[in-house]
């Protein structure tokens, strides 16, 4: 059951990522996109981190993936959006690298199993305090991680503030760039 | 069970895959989306490596990526659209406003 719904949900994962950059309409690949933050979820669920699943399709799917439809429908791309020249060059560059990286991984000594200490916690009966997921998140959140969570507030609120003044009018419009066309 | 390996060969495909994307799209915005494929990718690592070692900072480093991505996206669609009012495109290769 597991293997199966991994062979599953790896391949939908794989397909949807290389559709992704495939297609040639923007709206088409981000729908692919989207698809593929589902099955992800889906992942993360089998990996037990449902806390993750959850944050994934609210935030990915759900505020990630609008803003990126938003963003193809006000440009309204009529163009010929075709690849690169150099596709040849591209496709053999990732095909080296994935060899490489999956030369690495077959050479190293990975556990092929869940660490004991979770599965042994689960199996020794701890019904009585048994630890949710998200508990467990939030807990090392909130305690060990502590400072990076707030640095992590800060660079949302730099984000919020460099987005408004980007895409304020006026900031491209003048001068230099509409002479040198 | 599957083996941790089985996930990593995985996440190794979508980032490549990423990465091909950035190197051979022409649309900016498809750039982009490339990049959110591989941050993906080491979210399926951090994620499978947390299960399988049973260690929860890899769900919590998940949780930060999460937010450098939304940052990532508010500030990079915001220079295309600023861009894109400037000069009219997405396309990368006309975009060399820095060449000398």
């Amino acid at each position: 059951m597991a293997t199966l719904s991994f062979f599953y949900f790896g391949s939908v994962i794989v397909l949807c990522a290389l559709l992704v950059v495939i297609f040639r309409n923007p709206v088409y690949s981000v729908i692919s996109l989207l698809v593929m933050f589902f099955h992800i979820a889906g992942l993360f669920v089998t990996l037990h981190a449902e806390f993750l699943a959850a944050v994934q399709l609210i935030v990915y799917a759900g505020a990630i993936l609008v803003l990126y439809l938003f963003v193809v429908m006000i440009l309204n791309l009529q163009q010929d959006d075709s690849y690169q020249r150099q596709v040849k060059w591209g496709l053999g560059l990732g095909l080296l690298a994935l060899a490489e990286v999956i030369a690495i991984i077959s050479k190293a000594a990975l556990p092929d199993e869940p660490a004991q200490s979770k599965t042994a916690a689960a199996a020794a009966g701890e019904a009585a305090t048994v630890v949710g997921n998200t508990e467990m998140v939030g807990k090392a959140l909130y305690t060990t991680y502590l400072f990076p969570f707030e640095v992590a507030s800060l660079i949302l609120l730099v984000a919020m503030i460099g987005a408004i003044i980007m895409a304020k009018k006026g900031i491209m419009e003048p001068g230099p760039l509409r002479e040198s066309k | 069970m599957i083996p941790l390996s089985y996930y990593m060969i995985l996440s190794a495909i979508v980032f490549v895959t990423g990465v091909v994307g950035v190197l051979i799209r022409r649309n900016i915005i498809m750039l982009l989306l490339s990049i959110e494929l591989m941050l993906n990718a080491t979210n399926i690592n951090f994620v499978a490596f947390s299960y399988y070692l049973g260690n929860i900072a890899g769900q919590v480093f998940v949780f930060f990526a999460l937010t450098v991505a939304a940052a990532e996206v508010a500030v990079g669609l915001a220079i295309i659209i600023a861009l894109y009012r400037g000069k009219a495109t997405v396309n990368v290769a006309e975009l060399n406003l820095m060449k000398w």
